[in-house]
């Protein structure tokens, strides 16, 4: 199988040059970022991609078993990375995609020179043992992966017609309207629980790459006790907290978002 | 001059369903009478200290910052959100929530419009239709099961030891597998060093064939005790199937095997049924026998009893026509590849032949078969 064509990869910019790898999070497509990606074009190699069974990715290639830990997808980054034949690769994951990049760097030292953390969180949920806050209890994990479920048609039946008749903002266009109404409702669900069921905060002190964490203000998915717990944990982390309100500040504050990943690189230089 | 908070309008006020603007990213500017009877809130302690976000379930509020904020900010509105809200005293509130989000002249996002619709009894019907899907899913499940175990009675996983005879059998279901085929094999002992060796088609899948197949199986096993001549015990069961008053029909072909100096003579009655092949040293496979008549549809069908013997290494192989059957681009598996296919991997062991034979057949067919497929390989061994 083409892994090009499985992932519905897009690759911009400077071919050749270091790679900046885009990692969509939980519920979202590579389409989200496409404020961010045009800044970094100039002087890297920008690959956007999407996890299989989301966005535009081949869904024929989701096998439920396979996916079933986030290890197989962070497994499909380095994979990715190599057979496009990245280098110095700066590995950005938004959400739980910034957990398949810890997973990864660890699986593959070599290949990724450094890590962004958007919004990140190694465990979702709270551990009542360690006093450790995730944000989330179980019911509220349940009762998630209901309101997706109950929301499903929702979106592939209302939002369509909404998104297409959006005639001021051409720029949209059909691949928005196809990543929120395509995913299968099993394939979401299945990957909804196991966003908010992994737990991988054992995982961040192996980081060995200079990392960034971007914390957003009030961001309910990841708040700032996770996201400070990420930054503690990974022995080379710089800590920047965003003005962006919410979890998709590359999506709501793309210049601020921008902004503190140049900084980190420019530091790094 | 209308307390803060609240709208201008009375129809809002107290429209039967609940409004509210929302900063974006603050707190709520308004919220109406309605909204706030229904969640117990007071005015006082919502309007520009909490945000809407604040109302609804952890849930919710991460399902609004991953899937309602983008939308609102790429599409400007979303519709019939089914969501929580907590109210004052704990308890919740399923609702239905339509927004619109309005951008200020600088084109960026200053205020979300909400309605909100009480849902509650919807969410009840829904929780119930829920219900009755997982319990049919289950039901489905149940049924599989039931499938799967019906089928493994029809076709034992592997035959018995035979002594001085090796003998393998495979079986690949149609489809995906889900459903009762029709093919059946038995193997079982009348005496010492006699064996009887039975593999047959029922038409029909399902139960109803099942039950069917369950009657030819066990009527093949007491009518060998009586009858010696495989012709005359397939005349008793071509009776009992008549009498079961079925218009299911059945081929089959039964082996009688009597163990002689080291090898087997076999007496064979193929009832309308592909003919057993037999495999010999130094000569092409062929088939062998008298295609006599199917069971189940005349009152004296002919049947033919013919004998053969299997000397060292030679090789009896009984099937169905699944095989011939197998289609690739409307071309039939056929007789000449089964043949070619026996002529290259029939002559050893015969597990080893029985995959060989499962595996070019099923390659043939893009590895999904259109009809069940049983095949059941024996002889003596080789040295």
């Amino acid at each position: 199988m083409d892994l090009v064509q499985r992932h519905a990869v897009t690759r911009t910019g400077r071919l050749g040059a270091p790679a900046m790898v885009l990692g969509p999070g939980f519920g979202c497509d590579q389409d989200m970022w496409r404020h961010v990606a045009p800044a970094f074009e100039s002087d890297h190699e920008v690959v956007r991609f999407d996890h299989v069974g989301s966005g535009q990715s081949d869904v024929s290639a989701y096998d439920p078993e396979h996916y079933d830990d986030l290890q197989a997808y962070a497994d499909d980054i380095v994979l990715l990375s190599r057979e496009l034949g990245l280098r110095d690769i700066v590995l950005v994951g938004h959400s739980v995609a910034a957990m398949m990049a810890v997973l990864a760097q660890r699986a593959a030292p070599d290949l990724f020179a450094a890590l962004v953390l958007v919004g990140p969180s190694a465990c979702y949920v709270d551990d009542l043992e360690t006093g450790y806050v995730g944000g989330f209890d179980e019911r509220d994990v349940e009762e998630l992966l209901e309101l997706l479920g109950s929301n499903y048609l929702g979106w592939s039946r209302s939002m369509a017609p909404v998104i297409m008749g959006n005639a001021d903002r051409p720029e949209l266009g059909q691949e928005l309207t196809d990543s929120f109404c395509r995913t299968d409702p099993d394939v979401a669900r299945q990957f909804a629980r196991l966003t908010f069921t992994s737990d991988n905060r054992a995982d961040l002190p192996h980081v060995s790459a200079p990392t960034l964490v971007l914390q957003c203000t009030d961001d309910t998915i990841a708040p700032l006790s996770a996201g400070r717990y990420v930054h503690d944990a990974i022995p080379d982390s710089t800590w920047v907290h965003l003005d962006a309100v919410g979890h998709l500040p590359h999506l709501s504050s793309p210049d601020e978002t921008i902004a503190a990943i140049r900084s980190f690189l420019d530091a790094r230089a | 001059m209308t307390a803060p908070g609240t709208f201008d309008e009375p129809l809002l006020e107290l429209a039967p369903c609940g409004f509210a603007t929302v900063a974006y990213d603050g707190p709520i500017l308004q919220i109406n009478e309605t909204l706030l009877s229904w969640t117990g809130y007071s005015r006082e302690e919502v309007v520009g200290l909490k945000s809407f976000a604040d109302l609804v379930t952890r849930a919710a509020r991460a399902y609004g910052q991953t899937h309602l904020r983008p939308m609102l900010l790429t599409a400007g509105s979303v519709r019939e959100i089914a969501l929580t809200m907590v109210c004052a005293d704990g308890s919740r509130l399923p609702i239905l929530l339509n927004a619109r989000l309005d951008r200020d002249a600088d084109g960026h996002p200053s205020v979300i419009s909400i309605a909100v619709f009480d849902a509650s009894e919807r969410r009840q019907y829904e929780e119930e239709l829920l219900r009755a899907k997982q319990e049919a899913e289950a039901s489905e499940e149940r049924s599989r099961q039931l499938a799967r175990t019906l089928q493994s009675t029809l076709i034992p996983s592997r035959p018995p030891a035979v002594p001085g005879l090796q003998i393998a059998a495979g079986y690949r279901p149609s489809g995906d597998g889900e459903e009762v085929g029709g093919d059946f094999y038995d193997v079982f002992q009348i005496g010492p060093g006699d064996w009887v060796v039975v593999l047959g088609d029922v038409c029909g899948k399902g139960v109803d064939a099942a039950v069917i197949t369950a009657l030819v199986r066990y009527s093949v096993r007491a009518a060998t005790v009586d009858h010696r001549s495989p012709a005359a015990a397939l005349g008793v069961v071509n009776r009992i199937l008549l009498e079961h008053g079925t218009d299911r029909f059945c081929t089959l072909v039964l082996l009688r095997l009597q163990a002689r100096d080291g090898g087997w003579d076999v007496v064979s009655c193929s009832a309308g049924h592909p003919l057993p092949v037999v495999v010999r040293a130094g000569a092409a496979p062929e088939p062998t026998g008298t295609l006599g008549t199917l069971l189940g549809v005349l009152d004296d069908p002919p049947l033919t009893d013919d004998t053969l013997r299997l000397g060292f290494g030679d090789r009896l192989m009984l099937y169905t026509d699944g095989i011939l059957e197998a289609r690739r681009d409307g071309e039939l598996f056929g007789e000449l590849r089964l043949l070619d296919a026996l002529d290259r991997h029939g002559r050893g062991d015969v597990a080893v032949a029985v995959d060989a034979l499962l595996a070019a057949t099923m390659a043939f067919q893009g590895e999904r078969a259109d009809d069940d497929i049983a095949l059941v390989v024996l002889g003596p061994p080789a040295d």
